[in-house]
């Protein structure tokens, strides 16, 4: 059975090209950068190669980049060391949205005797920029916000809420982990001082990250070791993986304007061929400020996980936020701080491409999915059959 | 991704006796759209009073929908005296098991079934002085009573993975925590007569070898009893257990039930490697 993978937002597969740039370094390449002999410096120039691409799909200087080991290392250190060089400061604001590797540091930072302020969005996923300002306060030590949100691809105004940061002394931190690749990101232009980035997003390996610093921003540490990253990042360097990152982020320049293009076609078809042959669905999360490459579709009346496990037995791949499959008994946060009705939440599907997948794989999931959906809602005790329900409670 | 065993899997993609009967001898509802599972139940009599017929429509996870599939397998041809036994444990071994965290799906059809029955005699069951414990799922005191019980739940996890309460705010934790400390008490004086270390060890061993180790090795597994300590009872898995993955729900599942059933109900089981 033939796989179509609509999941990349969990994941993406590498890129070819990028499993064969690692390869060497996998095999005969084996030396440490650090070394002194000629056989472990030369190691030294590429990673410098992987740096400098990397610095040019978001705008910035290659002393700005610290490789890590994810985007939940980079999220970890970059709040951690805004509080750690303002230790006068007690406050963060961040999201009710915001990813686990924010929202569970920041909880935990709660624990520890910190000001947390999350702050809400309304039913489409947007923040409300006013109670944002309202919320920057003189013992407002960080800001962590999401670029891009992975459940429904709702894009924040980051350069906006960086600058409003910036002005007033704040560090200002993105989780761009979702972004990168998707929307344009120049750091040249905004005042975003830490960004992190995930290299398994775009078709990079599982296992290696970056942190952004902006040149001149205090930093302070979150693995101590050895003296790699300019001191920054201590731990030999992943060689092969930043090598092969350092390859799918002068791939995703490259092909931004197809995600933005052809992906985005691709996307809003199924979208709009989903919404029109099944009743009672619906788009959770603002439409224009979005990825080009998510849509996140509920379909009322029946269940998530069951949805998925159905399109499973085509080889169909996508996630869903109903309570089902977050591990938890409760539909996934980022719906429910957007006031979705239950109803909703229960059976919502996030379907997420990349560059990779073609017209014929999202014709099959519109022919495929439509009998799925009427199946369980057969089942379901709340389906009469047409747009009517009756109160369920 | 849950381990679903092939039996869920294959009750989940072609479920039995969907629908719902018209004019039906006893039907329930359980469940509501906002928890994420719902069920209804309804069944017809025949001439004998054994089920003849009994339908269900789930709004549910694959679980959710197996286990209620399974339930109107296991009662056809049931008397309503044998059906009203039938418990959630029978419902997941039905089905070869469930996970932990999807227990809950047993529970609601045992539920239902009990409900459907009061509904065909003219009960109803919330009349019988219920407290809601939990308030995110509507779970009463009774539910959460029996489920403790008939399971032998001693944390708060276990009693969310079986009954969801709890699962939500979690500001009925130390109303449940209240709930495991009295079954505790009350299961305690179960007039067994108090035995030798030597004696219950021995017990132990004969509940491995007739009750445990023949449906094991059906399966190419064993298990060895490595030792007691108090009411912790060691065991090693062998073969095919010792790399399977639903071990760890078959250990909790099949040898603690059965090891607190014949011989103390405050034996836990704990796997050790060895």
């Amino acid at each position: 059975m033939k796989t179509v993978y609509l999941d990349n937002n969990a994941t993406t597969r590498v890129a070819p090209e990028v499993l064969e740039a690692m390869l060497p370094y996998f095999g005969e390449l084996y030396g440490n950068p650090s070394s002194m002999h000629f056989f472990g410096g030369q190691i030294s120039r590429r990673l410098q190669e992987a740096r400098q691409q990397a610095a040019d799909l978001i705008g910035a200087t290659s002393g700005e980049i610290i490789f890590t080991s994810c985007g939940t290392e980079s999220d970890n250190t970059a709040i951690r060391s805004a509080l750690a060089v303002n230790p006068g400061k007690r406050h963060i604001v961040t999201s009710r949205v915001e990813h686990p590797a924010v929202r569970a540091l920041c909880a935990q930072l709660a624990r520890e005797g910190f000001r947390v302020t999350e702050l809400p969005v309304d039913g489409d996923g947007l923040l409300d920029m006013d109670q944002y300002e309202k919320n920057l306060t003189a013992d407002t030590a960080v800001v962590s916000l999401m670029w891009a949100n992975n459940e429904t691809g709702v894009v924040f105004p980051i350069e906006k809420a960086a600058a409003m940061a910036d002005e007033r002394g704040i560090f200002f931190h993105t989780d761009a982990v979702q972004a990168v690749g998707k929307v344009p990101i120049n750091m040249e232009k905004n005042a975003v001082h830490m960004l992190s980035l995930s290299g398994h997003k775009l078709h990079a390996p599982k296992g290696i990250g970056i942190l952004y610093v902006r040149r001149g921003k205090r930093f302070s540490p979150f693995m101590i070791g050895g003296h790699q990253e300019k001191e920054r990042r201590g731990g030999t360097e992943n060689t092969a993986s930043i090598i092969g990152l350092g390859k799918a982020c002068e791939m995703a320049a490259a092909k931004m304007e197809e995600e933005n293009g052809r992906v985005r076609q691709l996307r809003d078809k199924l979208e709009r061929e989903l919404l029109a042959r099944i009743p009672n669905s619906r788009v959770n999360g603002d439409r224009l400020q979005r990825l080009p490459n998510t849509t996140n579709i509920s379909f009322e009346f029946v269940e998530g996980e069951s949805i998925l496990l159905m399109m499973d037995e085509f080889g169909i791949c996508a996630s869903s936020g109903s309570a089902c499959t977050s591990g938890s008994l409760q539909p996934s946060h980022v719906l429910r701080a957007m006031g979705t009705p239950y109803t909703m939440a229960h059976g919502s599907i996030r379907f997420s491409l990349s560059v990779y997948n073609t017209e014929r794989e999202i014709d099959f999931v519109i022919e495929k999915l439509p009998p799925i959906i009427e199946k369980l809602r057969n089942m379901s005790p709340f389906w009469r059959g047409d747009d009517r329900v009756r109160a369920s409670q | 991704m849950w381990e679903y065993t092939d039996k869920v899997r294959e009750h989940f993609l072609n479920p039995r006796n969907v629908g719902e009967i018209e004019n039906p001898d006893g039907m329930a509802e359980v469940g509501s759209i906002a928890c994420g599972d719902a069920l209804k139940f309804t069944f017809k009599l025949d001439e004998n009073n054994k089920i003849q017929e009994a339908k269900f429509k789930t709004f549910g996870c694959a679980s959710a929908i197996a286990a209620a599939s399974a339930l109107t397998e296991i009662v056809k041809g049931m008397t309503l005296e044998e059906a009203q036994k039938v418990t959630n444990q029978d419902i997941a071994s039905y089905l070869g098991g469930l996970p932990q965290e999807k227990m809950h799906c047993s529970v609601l059809g045992q539920q239902v079934l009990e409900k459907a029955i009061a509904n065909y005699r003219g009960q109803t069951v919330k009349d019988t002085g219920e407290k809601i414990i939990c308030e995110c799922f509507g779970v009463t005191d009774k539910e959460i009573e029996k489920a403790v019980r008939e399971n032998n739940l001693r944390t708060v996890e276990e009693v969310t993975n079986y009954t969801k309460a709890g699962g939500g705010c979690g500001n009925c934790h130390e109303t449940l925590e209240g709930i495991i400390a009295r079954s505790l008490k009350e299961a305690k004086p179960t007039g067994r007569p108090r035995m030798t270390n030597i004696q219950k060890i021995r017990m132990i061993e004969e509940t491995l070898e007739h009750e445990i180790r023949p449906s094991l090795k059906h399966d190419g597994g064993d298990i060895e009893l490595i030792d007691v300590v108090g009411n912790r009872v060691l065991v090693a898995t062998r073969g095919a257990c010792a790399t399977c993955k639903a071990a760890d729900i078959t250990l909790k599942q099949l040898v603690e039930t059965k090891l607190r059933e014949l011989v103390r109900p405050e034996l836990t089981v704990e796997e050790v490697k060895h």
